[in-house]
């Protein structure tokens, strides 16, 4: 299983190590720098890089790769869903998984660590269990520590490991007893230059905040759960429940959770809510192109589309691009010939538009390519797929 | 150093804060340049008896490790505070210990006593860390003090320990593998646990040990199936790869029908079938029925222990960890039969969402997937649709996977969609496209010629890589068919003054050369120019310029003589070796000397002969032999430690291998309570309870140890928590009264056969076992329940209580139940495996959720009680996790008699409703054929013909049943609209020699599928379905029947609907559609005192409604 672990940062440098096994020099990593200098971007660089005595799976997040090595078979999704695990509990302790927070705390990542795998094979990962074990550091704790000698660790083996709901700490007391649930949906579409749809489809997930004391036991129905055509669950859904009730019963772990995510397929005919206009054209010949974009909602029942970021990769022969956006800033980037636009919220009455020229290498063609547009917006309080959710009781 | 110093400074400065009279000293770390002095520093801490100071001197040692620094020569000072109080200290001596024992051993022993004394702390953690730490030592001359304290923590109490105990197998194995044979015996050993916490763990240890001794699995085969859901999600993904193997070796290809009928035939199969008719044990029987040779004469049947696996994994499909979910995907891959591997398509197209690395790892094995099934993931065909922003490789795998996807259905799509591909700016995604476009071209005969076309556009293209791949395409396309683009080659002639990448110069030449005769006037010119500029070309291209001027000289020898004795001048003073070798090659071929010999008669012979199209195929094509999922398959290399796939069985080994001896199984710890260790409990009891609360499902070893003691005490909570269970136990009950009435002429044999097992299982235990067998025997008591312990019999009995109310209809019912399970598993297997299941479960049961005492524990519908109890019972009782088709049939199924015996002169037909969803048609009610052939002649051609129906109605036959072999039996499902009414379907049953008249009129209860509301729901919808549509009727219930469980048992009995939750224990309520038009049907029992109830149903249809108000009535009332 998993032998050993390096952070490499951005700019190649090993930041840290851990070994579960004999320790493994660091310069196998060297064939990690390889196959980063040959990857062009950096998310190029293969998941799994064969090495005459290793192997090397790493996984990339927030600009730090998470290198694992690891010497004989074992199933790829394996290793990487972990180091994916190890990240979202760095997140969930630190705030951030930056190279800086995890310097900062370099012997709770190392405590963690420790706790997380035993001779490569995953221990304990369930986050509620991990915060008995180590407690988060906060500012107070520190202080409280330093002060009276006392430690991050905790004394008791976690009563979670040993109960049927390991997910869950006991003993949890709150004075007020809150539950909150978010349902975030992406739609994620694909539309063609004309404007018409080839795929779209919608991503949910139900992200909950529980704070109740005691071990409690929630239901949560959906009006029409029939919509969501593909779900997993956090291990603490009962499954039976929901093949024949399509209710979701489950006993929270304690504290920010991902209870469900959903898929809605494209079958369903999704409503994208907004809407580009867009003419790009260069012409042959002169060493100018125009450019013009215009946003605008459709079918937001009202709701104001927010935190719309227009991006596009225009083609490389693109020298600059002058352009006079209607709200917002645009940007673009001569080096990597990135344009993007953050606009902000969209106004029905005066659409959000970008128009300019740009300007063309000299005497060079006209570029093949078709620019693609990226576009990322929010629109709170709706949910796409008209999913909805009928109550939930305690 | 720099950088960790600058990290001391914050280490020390936030020290000094508690500690001001050290504070200079961690402070002003930076200054200390020598290595030496600064460690003297940090040794003069750790010596210090403050904690505080210990630990902040560990930290900073911690930190260098984790920097790579070496802190080697700190060892002594660290080693001391092993024994240290303070519990954070401890463990980053431990972090510590754990990194460089390795390299100083011997000051490493002095640590052991402390751990050996740890190895015997009351509190488990610390055992449990003892020897976590004390495995992970690598210091060999340990050894033995490592094996000493693995085997006792394998029988430790607490499953934390024992858990631990697994994880250290694996490491003193990779430290002395000459210890083996003693790990496998610890291994044997936890493999028998029936924690889900040990399960995960100590199989990750058997796979690291000792994969190859399969035969550990398969005592414990039904249980990790059984536990596979409650276990972490870590311990699914290395079980389920397990049992991969495992049924590999154990089980039948579900499949092999097919792959069958291409083989021939096997003389010396006759040998099992003759075995066969000579009666034998229930088991033998089965295993008999699935060699090869049976599944030629009748379909395959599925062992129910395979059938096991597919159902328990299934619903892991659902899991939030993707390893979990690929490993269940490659199950059903490699185990499922066709027609089942459909249902991971939708799970992987899930993951596509995941994180990149992920999408990378799982299109990798669909790429492989749909190689071998295509059809699985066509639907989701979008899916795999190129977003801009995936990263390169996501989108060549992507692109791999739609080629393999293309047929000619689809593939206008998906050419549209490459030709957007086509305008990216990702130049490697282009190539690739182009590539794909190629092999769509060749696989797909209709659009080849549009293809073409589009690639010969492309040859306009500013890009010169896309133009150099999309020649190299062309090239391989053309070789299909020459002849009918000559014009082409010629567009492709005038390219060789522009393209400069080499591969595709060469491609063009290859071309021109191989088809000459479609160009002769410009091949020439062609080499002409290429002789000009030989000396500059590639090594690739100067070899084709040669290969052109051979083809050419041997074609049109006038034109081109001169010009080819000049470039094999020009290319016999090259200085690459292979070019030269090949030009003195070709001279001595071509070119007439008196000395050349026989072959230079033959030279066009080989330069123009006819040369086989390439086939352009997906470099996924045989990956599939690697597990999927798997590190090798990912790399198409055997990476070190794969176990190989084995190929399936040519005929089954013994099922009966997986059979369990309760009793025997229960663990050692649990009978070796001693008082130490009970004492122990105790203290760690309110430790426990706390956090469970009263339903208290833990305890886990405190009710294992009762049940060892006095399995008379266990049983009694065994039963209540079975009855919770009584959708199984009815099947199980059933299924005795069937079996008995079935093999009562056999059972003298079985009987013997069954006392002869045993005494090879387990000898201690037999007499008295075999005292139950008899008695039980003679209580007509299903016969594979003699496998099982006294437990087992006093359950069985408890519930034949229940069992007898259905008397009446059990028979019937029972045959019922075994179509219901269709051409799946056969009848026996699935009975005995119900049974298996329920006991396990109990025992399970008795592991994680010790019911309140009180026997009589809440209503037993599980759907209703929303007491906490029930409630974790519904959650961690995975084992019932059935799909809805199953928990449907367990309200019994009735059998009707289509044709007896006698009329059908010897073949007698029996149908039932299977109430499960006919597929091929929605609306259509799906009605079970068995057919028995008592006749001694084989009956022939069975079909249906001369259908007679009302207006309406609709039939689907099944297909035509070609062989019933004498004493044989079949099954089919055919499908009948009968458009809610109960008229008869009326037609001919067809064999080769006669014709009977048959009608099937069904029971209202059939015509209605089960619908899920909830309580709101179901108000609602009563409260539009009043006045007409509204039939109250009162009834006193019989006595039998006064309890809720039985009322909502005869009800869906009855008719085909499912339970509503409820609020109130007074009322039932059920729901369901009719069939064919899908009106509500809604049926509530308000129950009163002294047995007095109402009946009301709510239906739109009249008639429909006050059918099955009869229909209930008399099953209520009887």
């Amino acid at each position: 299983m998993i032998h050993s672990l390096f952070l490499v940062n951005a700019s190649g440098d090993i930041f840290l190590e851990k070994h579960w096994k004999s320790v493994v020099s660091r310069s196998v990593c060297d064939y990690f720098f390889e196959a980063q200098e040959r990857a062009t971007e950096p998310e190029n660089v293969p998941p799994v890089i064969p090495t005459p005595h290793h192997y090397l799976i790493s996984v990339l997040r927030h600009r730090i790769y998470f290198v694992a090595v690891i010497q004989s078979e074992v199933p790829p999704l394996f290793v990487i869903e972990f180091l994916h695990r190890v990240v979202d509990t760095f997140q969930d302790y630190f705030g951030v998984c930056t190279e800086a927070a995890i310097k900062d705390n370099v012997v709770v990542v190392y405590e963690l660590l420790e706790e997380m795998l035993d001779n490569g094979f995953p221990l304990a990962t369930e986050s509620n269990i991990l915060k008995e074990l180590i407690k988060p550091p906060t500012i107070l704790r520190t202080m409280v520590n330093t002060i009276t000698g006392s430690t991050n660790v905790g004394e008791q083996l976690p009563t979670g490991q040993l109960s049927v709901v390991p997910w869950r700490r006991t003993g949890v007391k709150y004075t007020n007893n809150e539950a909150y649930f978010d349902v975030v949906e992406e739609i994620d579409a694909i539309i063609d230059k004309s404007g018409s749809t080839i795929t779209a489809e919608i991503q949910g997930v139900i992200d909950a905040c529980v704070k109740l004391t005691g071990m409690p036991d929630l239901t949560l129905s959906f009006m029409n759960p029939r919509l969501l055509d593909d779900v997993s669950f956090h291990p603490c859904v009962r499954f039976k429940r929901w093949e024949a009730e399509r209710i979701l019963s489950f006993i929270p772990p304690d504290g920010n959770f991902r209870l469900l995510s959903y898929h809605v397929s494209s079958q369903n005919l999704v409503a994208i809510p907004v809407y580009v206009k867009h003419n790009i054209t260069f012409r042959e010949g002169s060493s100018q192109g125009r450019f013009d974009l215009t946003l605008g909602p459709k079918q937001t029942m009202g709701k104001a589309v927010e935190s719309v970021l227009v991006s596009s990769q225009l083609p490389r022969g693109v020298l600059n691009a002058n352009l006079n956006p209607s709200q917002g800033t645009y940007t673009f980037d001569p080096v990597t010939k990135m344009l993007s636009w953050d606009v902000g919220k969209i106004n029905p009455q005066k659409l959000p538009s970008l128009k300019g020229t740009m300007s063309l290498q000299a005497g060079a063609s006209k570029p093949d390519e078709n620019p693609s547009i990226n576009i990322q917006f929010k629109i709170q309080q709706m949910a796409i797929s008209g999913c909805t959710q009928a109550g939930q009781t305690l | 150093m720099s950088a960790s110093s600058a990290f001391n400074d914050e280490k020390g400065g936030s020290s000094s804060v508690g500690e001001p009279e050290y504070g200079h000293d961690p402070a002003s770390g930076g200054i200390f340049s020598s290595d030496y002095k600064r460690h003297d520093d940090l040794k003069e801490m750790l010596d210090s008896n403050k904690d505080s100071l210990k630990l902040e001197a560990m930290k900073r040692i911690v930190a260098m490790i984790a920097r790579g620094k070496n802190a080697s020569d700190l060892f002594p000072a660290v080693v001391k505070n092993v024994a240290c109080k303070n519990i954070e200290v401890k463990k980053l001596v431990y972090v510590y210990l754990v990194r460089y024992a390795e390299e100083q051993q011997d000051l490493a022993l002095l640590s052991i006593s402390t751990f050996q004394r740890g190895l015997k702390d009351p509190n488990q953690l610390i055992r449990a860390s003892a020897l976590r730490v004390l495995s992970s030592i690598r210091v060999t001359i340990i050894v033995p003090i490592m094996m000493l304290a693995i085997k006792e923590a394998a029988s430790d109490m607490s499953p934390y320990v024992r858990k631990t105990a697994a994880h250290a197998i694996p490491k003193l194995y990779s430290l002395d593998p000459e210890q083996k044979d003693q790990l496998i015996e610890v291994i044997e050993k936890l493999l028998a646990d029936k924690t889900t916490l040990v399960a995960g763990s100590v199989v990750m240890a058997f796979e690291e040990v000792c994969p190859e001794r399969i035969d550990l699995i398969h005592k414990n085969y039904r249980k990790l199936c059984n536990l596979l859901i409650d276990v972490e999600e870590w311990g699914q993904v290395v079980i389920i790869n397990m049992l991969t193997r495992y049924a590999r070796t154990q089980f039948l290809n579900p499949n092999m029908n097919e792959s069958l009928l291409e083989e021939g035939s096997g003389g010396d199969r006759t040998f099992y079938g003759s075995d066969e008719d000579e009666d034998e044990d229930e088991e033998e029987k089965e295993k008999k029925a699935e060699t090869p040779a049976m599944a030629k004469r009748k379909p395959y049947v599925m062992d129910p222990d395979h059938r096991l696996l597919l159902r328990n994994t299934k619903p892991l499909l659902q899991s939030r960890n993707a390893a979990v979910v690929m490993a269940v995907a490659q199950l059903y891959f490699h185990l499922a039969p066709k027609a089942e591997v459909g249902v991971i398509a939708k799970a992987l197209v899930r993951l596509l969402r995941s994180h990149s690395e992920v999408q990378y790892v799982v299109l990798q094995n669909v790429a492989t997937m749909t190689i071998k099934r295509r059809g699985m993931f066509e639907p989701y065909l979008k899916s795999f649709y190129i977003r801009s922003t995936d990263p390169t490789q996501i989108k060549v795998l992507k692109l791999e996977v739609l080629t393999n996807l293309a047929n000619e259905t689809n593939i206008s799509t998906i050419l549209r969609e490459f030709q957007t591909y086509i305008k990216s700016m990702d130049k490697d995604f282009v190539a690739a496209t182009i590539q794909a476009i190629g092999r769509c071209a060749t696989n797909i005969g209709e659009v080849r010629d549009t293809c073409l076309n589009g690639l010969v556009q492309l040859l306009s293209n500013r890009d010169e890589l896309v133009v150099a791949e999309s020649v190299v395409v062309i090239k391989k396309l053309l070789q299909m068919q020459p002849e009918k683009h000559s014009d082409i080659i010629k567009h492709m002639a005038k390219l060789t003054d522009n393209i400069q990448v080499p591969m595709a110069r060469a491609s063009i030449l290859w071309l021109i050369g191989e088809y000459c005769e479609h160009v002769p006037k410009i091949a020439p010119d062609v080499l002409r120019k290429m002789a000009k500029s030989f000396t500059n070309e590639e090594d690739i291209v100067k070899l084709q310029i040669i290969n052109l001027a051979a083809k050419l000289y041997l074609t049109n020898s006038k034109q081109t003589k001169l010009l080819t004795q000049y470039v094999l001048n020009l290319a016999k003073y090259d200085q690459n070796y292979d070019i030269r070798d090949r030009a003195r090659f070709i001279r001595q071929l071509i070119v007439p000397t008196e000395k050349s010999g026989a072959l230079s008669k033959y030279a066009k012979k080989l330069f123009l002969a006819l040369k086989p199209a390439p086939v352009l195929e997906s470099p996924f094509k045989d990956r599939d032999h690697f597990q999927l999922g798997s590190l090798s398959h990912l790399l198409n290399a055997k990476a070190g430690g794969y176990q190989e796939l084995p190929d399936w069985p040519e005929a089954a080994p013994d099922p009966s291998v997986r059979n369990v001896e309760v009793k025997d199984s229960v663990p050692e710890w649990t009978k070796c309570s001693s008082r130490e260790k009970r004492k122990e409990k105790k203290v760690e009891k309110p430790f426990y309870s706390d956090s469970e609360g009263e339903s208290g499902p833990t305890e886990s070893a405190d009710s294992e140890s009762d049940s060892a003691s006095g399995s008379e005490s266990g049983s009694g909570s065994e039963e209540s928590a079975s009855r919770s269970e009584s959708e199984e136990s009815e099947d199980g009950s059933e299924s005795e009264e069937e079996e008995e009435e079935e093999e009562e002429e056999k059972e003298k044999k079985k009987k013997k056969k069954e006392l002869k097992k045993p005494v090879q299982e387990s000898e201690s235990e037999q007499s008295s076992e075999e005292e139950e067998r008899k008695h039980q025997r003679k209580t007509k008591q299903r016969k594979s329940d003699s496998e099982s312990e006294s437990d087992e019999d006093e359950e069985s009995e408890s519930e034949s209580s229940q069992s007898e109310s259905e008397e009446s209809e059990s028979e019937a019912e029972v045959k019922k139940k075994k179509k219901a399970a269709e051409s799946k598993p056969p009848s026996k297997p699935v009975k005995k495996e119900s049974k298996k299941e329920k006991k396990e479960m109990s025992l399970l049961d008795l592991d994680d959720f010790e019911p309140a005492p009180s026997p009589q524990v809440t209503p037993v519908n599980t759907f209703l009680s929303n007491s906490l109890v029930t409630d974790l019972e519904g959650l961690s009782l995975s084992d019932t996790v059935l799909s809805p088709a199953t928990i449907a049939p367990s309200s019994a199924l009735k059998n009707y008699e289509l044709l007896h015996r006698i009329t059908g002169e010897g073949l007698s037909v029996e149908y039932c409703f299977s109430r499960q969803p006919f597929s091929p048609d929605a609306n259509m009610v799906a009605v079970q054929m068995q057919f028995t052939n008592n006749a001694t002649a084989d009956t022939k051609n069975l079909h249906i013909e001369d259908v007679k129906l009302q207006s309406g109605m609709r039939v689907k036959e099944f297909s035509e049943i070609e062989l019933l072999p004498a004493g044989e039996t079949a099954t089919a499902v055919m499908g009948i609209d009968f458009c809610d009414s109960t008229q008869a379907a009326n037609f001919q049953l067809c064999t080769h020699t006669r014709k009977f008249f048959v009608s099937i009129q069904p029971p209202v209860g059939e015509l209605m599928r089960p619908v899920f509301l909830t309580e709101n729901e179901f108000k609602k919808e009563q409260g539009q379905l009043m006045g007409m549509n509204e039939i109250t009727e009162k009834l006193t219930l019989d006595m039998k029947c006064r309890n809720e469980h039985t009322i909502v048992q005869r009800v869906t009995t009855a008719a085909n609907l499912s339970r509503v939750p409820c609020g109130s224990d007074k009322e039932c309520r059920f729901a369901g559609r009719t069939v064919s038009s899908s009106s509500l049907v809604l049926v509530t029992v308000a129950t009163k005192e002294e047995g007095a109830a109402q009946l009301t149903v709510n239906c739109e249809k009249m008639v429909i409604g006050t059918m099955l108000v009869k229909d209930i009535l008399l099953a209520l009332t009887q």
